[in-house]
């Protein structure tokens, strides 16, 4: 606005001659520079995506002859429905679908209740705080930087107790847990900048802590729900080392799968099929990402700032 | 009237109380009970299932003199160093060039931020087929003619943790693009201007008067990538299961091979124990300076 009425007032006081900056040149060599490099590093970071592609939709012949940036002479979509439906991991025949569908029902229900619970923690610890609130959220922080590997053990014989080492509850529960520090750090943060004034009017209305929760605070928190969502779902569909210490190989993840079927040391090596699978499997969290756009970035910029 | 307000005190907040059962229970048993137990239990012979017979550190020595335990360290130090310096030298260079005032910045950033969404196995697998020697880039490059042209890290024993880090700092620097970006966005116009009047060339500027004002930002992303480094488990086992030999292995799979694979619970408690204090190294001296320091004012 300053620059339009600057320019406005020196237009109508004295007409000299063109004022305030000088046009650039679109082709000026800084933007040469900048765009150049961007561009340059832009095909870097797209070439994995194009390679994968590229390759999974060639014949197994073409391979071996050919050059993997090349792009297919003869597409072919066989690989994709051998990855999806056909490709092996030990005795199972059924492709990468079951370690989709287990993914699903392990996503899910993690997804939810994480969520549920950190949403809650965050609400009680923003709004309820009661002694000794602040040092378990403390402990809940510090416990994010401790290294999984530390408490993997300890949770095998937790779950083994209760019998559920091997199940997909159990891998939920593994789940809620880990994500808890980060979600609850998210909601504490977002129910505290909610003007308590309302807070305190629901009370005096006589709003207890269910009633305030479910008619106040969730009906005007929903973006953050939907980051924690973001940062859930790809968390959870990317996590390889929980499934595969928690769950059976029935009952792999997705992730899983993929690394035993591209891995595996028995037949031929598939590539064309290997990278169809690999596609498959990170189709869900690109998905997420270039739907949710700059929420995605909201959702990490808050996982950067723990504490 | 004590005994008359206790009641009272404690019926306070109760349905809070209740709904925070769940966080009480995991900051108590799972993150200090779970880690508590681990240390414990690296002191004991356990083998297959964890018993109580305490040996002192021998666990600890024998961690120390197995070569695939060093190997491990070693790795880590390097991919850690390398990881860290170009993370934040790329990082910041990708989000000054997109500070810009350029045109499809969304684009870019898109783009370079995509391989943060996937998770280590899809890249760890697309660069094993990139680098792999006899259809890659090595034969890519052999078949334009150069027949000497050498380069299948993941083949090499020397370099082959080059390899993973390229895979690595393919996937994350997006992210402290992202950091950085919003550090740089968080400066004000007037101190550009008054560079630029003061006739501060802008390589300077950045250097001497920008980076030492996103001090802040810095030792976040410090923090975000070492945690990232020692947790790095899922690339390894996905680009090179470890291998050639044992020239990847990684502390963090260190671990899970012996708890879950060779049934030595005791190493893995012990090297697990480890990591927790390279961890501690690390956090600690931060956590007093960021939190710490404000506190003094």
């Amino acid at each position: 606005m300053d620059n339009v009425n600057q320019n406005a007032s020196a237009v109508s006081t004295e007409m000299v001659g063109p004022r305030g900056q000088k046009p650039t040149k679109v082709f000026s060599r800084r933007n040469i520079m900048i765009y150049g490099t961007l561009i340059v590093i832009s095909l870097y970071y797209l070439l994995p995506l194009y390679v994968m592609v590229v390759t999974s939709l060639k014949g197994m012949p073409e391979i071996r002859l050919g050059n993997i940036f090349s792009p297919p002479v003869e597409i072919t979509f066989q690989p994709w429905v051998k990855a999806w439906a056909e490709a092996c991991t030990g005795l199972n025949c059924d492709g990468l679908s079951r370690g989709f569908f287990n993914s699903v029902r392990i996503l899910v229900p993690s997804v939810i209740l994480s969520i549920i619970i950190a949403s809650i923690n965050g609400y009680a610890l923003a709004n309820w705080r009661f002694k000794g609130a602040e040092t378990f959220f403390t402990i809940l922080i510090v416990g994010a930087f401790i290294p999984y590997q530390v408490m993997i053990y300890p949770i095998v014989i937790l779950l083994r107790e209760v019998g559920l080492y091997g199940s997909l509850t159990g891998l939920v529960i593994v789940h809620t847990i880990f994500g808890m520090p980060i979600l609850t750090l998210l909601f504490r943060n977002y129910f505290a900048s909610i003007p308590q004034e309302l807070f305190k009017a629901a009370r005096v209305d006589g709003a207890g802590f269910w009633g305030i929760y479910f008619r106040i605070m969730i009906p005007m928190s929903l973006p953050i729900f939907v980051v924690a969502m973001i940062l859930q779902v790809t968390g959870i569909w990317n996590d390889f080392l929980f499934g595969v210490i928690y769950t059976k190989p029935d009952l792999y993840p997705m992730t899983v799968q993929l690394n035993n079927i591209v891995n595996s040391t028995q037949g031929v090596k598939e590539y064309n099929v290997n990278m169809a699978a690999t596609i498959l499997t990170g189709l869900v969290p690109l998905l997420v990402y270039f739907i949710s756009g700059k929420l995605f970035v909201r959702g990490i910029a808050a996982g950067a700032v723990k504490g | 009237m004590a005994a008359a307000r206790a009641p009272a005190r404690w019926h306070k907040n109760i349905s809070a109380k209740i709904a925070a059962i769940p966080m009480i229970t995991t900051a108590l048993v799972v993150f200090i009970g779970g880690t508590a137990w681990t240390v414990l239990y690296s002191f004991t012979s356990s083998k297959l299932l964890p018993k109580e017979k305490f040996v002192g550190l021998a666990q600890y020595d024998r961690l120390w003199s197995s070569s695939k335990w060093l190997i491990s360290i070693e790795n880590l130090a390097i991919y850690g160093f390398f990881s860290l310096i170009f993370s934040l030298l790329i990082g910041f260079v990708l989000a000054a060039l997109l500070d810009q005032k350029i045109r499809f910045e969304d684009t870019f950033r898109t783009i370079l931020l995509y391989p943060f969404a996937l998770s280590f196995i899809v890249t760890g697998l697309a660069w094993q087929w990139i680098l792999n020697p006899d259809f890659g880039i090595q034969h890519v490059v052999r078949s334009m003619g150069f027949e000497n042209f050498d380069f299948d890290p993941l083949y090499n024993p020397d370099i082959v943790i080059y390899g993973i880090l390229i895979a690595g700092l393919w996937q994350g620097t997006g992210l402290i693009m992202c950091l950085m970006l919003a550090g740089l966005r968080g400066i004000d116009e007037d101190i550009w201007k008054a560079a630029k009047i003061d006739g501060i060339p802008m390589w300077k500027t950045y250097i001497f008067i920008v980076i030492p004002m996103m001090r802040g930002i810095f030792i976040t992303a410090i923090v975000l990538i070492a945690s990232g480094i020692i947790k790095v488990y899922d690339l390894v086992v996905a680009q090179t299961g470890g291998g050639p030999g044992i020239a990847s292995e990684v502390p963090a799979k260190y671990v899970y091979d012996s708890m879950f694979l060779s049934q030595n619970l005791g190493q893995g408690f012990a090297a697990s124990t480890m990591m927790l204090v390279t961890v501690a190294i690390i956090v600690v001296p931060w956590a007093y300076l960021e939190f710490g320091g404000k506190r003094r004012g």
